[in-house]
């Protein structure tokens, strides 16, 4: 069992940041519920707060690795310009590009992928400090929590669309190269 | 000294909602710069030359760049108008959704090939 160090990469953006990311949306989203709508107030500790403040740091640190990683560490491979004639097994973009069967993958997919998902963490970024700083204090602001919330289910939205767009261009042209990684050695069956 | 539950506590808040505004519209204004900026580097080449900031990554590394430098500038900017200020934040919020929605749709391949 191996794998490449473009994969492994790619893996760590899309599965590592990405994924969680996602994970963690539906539970961002109920705690901010629970803990700012008047009609879902529950009893809340000072250390249920304190959970959700680092909760949604977390969330802000997982979309900026995950952008951070998309962007420098593996779309520079995606993009990479084939030199003349080669296999475009290597170069993902170019291989999309070849048959009009994949060429939405890219022209579509990519296209709206590389942009929409920087949304993500300039919205959860917000979220995160909004509710740092008013805490459970966002009760009383009826218009703010609302916002905040709208904002947090538009990131959820937007690592959707670049997760499923991920997810679909890495399985019709994966990203590969670099030197192998052996995880484990086969055993003969 | 007893922290005060906001759920029980008279319903007056201790903080100004400006603050909260600032950081809802500058995310609103940096996700809509990040659009504008994508769909102007496609179409125009002095552009394009200029946000080319690392060559591996192209065009995407001076668009998100450029625009989170917009989201946080717009950011500091309200912040320190709106610290301490209470603000009419439902015109504030529906401006910040109607940016955030038209990002969405101009960074839309269909919809950025027709503008």
């Amino acid at each position: 069992m191996e794998i490449t160090a473009r994969g492994l990469w790619t893996m760590i953006h899309g599965m590592g940041f990405g994924a969680l990311y996602l994970l963690a949306c539906s539970g961002a989203l109920a705690e901010l519920y629970r803990l700012t709508f008047p009609s879902a107030a529950s009893e809340s500790t000072p250390g249920q707060v304190r959970f959700v403040k680092v909760y949604l740091v977390a969330m802000a640190f997982l979309a900026w690795a995950a952008v951070l990683t998309g962007a420098y560490v593996v779309y520079p491979w995606y993009r990479a310009a084939p030199p003349g004639m080669v296999d475009l097994a290597m170069y993902p973009q170019h291989l999309l590009m070849a048959s009009y069967a994949t060429i939405g993958w890219h022209s579509l997919g990519m296209e709206w992928k590389e942009h929409v998902a920087w949304f993500a963490p300039i919205s959860i970024t917000m979220v995160a400090v909004v509710f740092i700083r008013y805490g459970r204090e966002l009760i009383h602001h009826k218009q703010l929590r609302a916002a905040v919330f709208g904002f947090a289910a538009a990131s959820f939205l937007a690592a959707g669309i670049a997760g499923f767009f991920g997810a679909m261009i890495d399985k019709a042209a994966p990203v590969q190269g670099g030197h192998t990684i052996q995880l484990s050695l086969g055993a003969e069956k | 000294m007893n922290a005060v539950d906001p759920v029980t506590s008279p319903q007056v808040p201790a903080l100004t909602n400006g603050p909260g505004a600032a950081a809802v519209l500058s995310a609103g204004v940096g996700s809509f710069a990040l659009a504008v900026l994508a769909l102007a580097a496609d179409n125009s080449a002095p552009i394009k030359s200029i946000l080319n900031f690392y060559r591996p990554t192209g065009l995407l590394s001076g668009v998100t760049t450029t625009a989170i430098l917009v989201w946080l500038l717009t950011w500091g900017i309200l912040e320190w108008r709106w610290g301490r200020r209470t603000v009419a934040l439902g015109r504030i919020a529906l401006i910040a959704f109607a940016l955030l929605a038209l990002s969405f749709l101009l960074t839309f391949p269909p919809v950025a090939d027709l503008i």
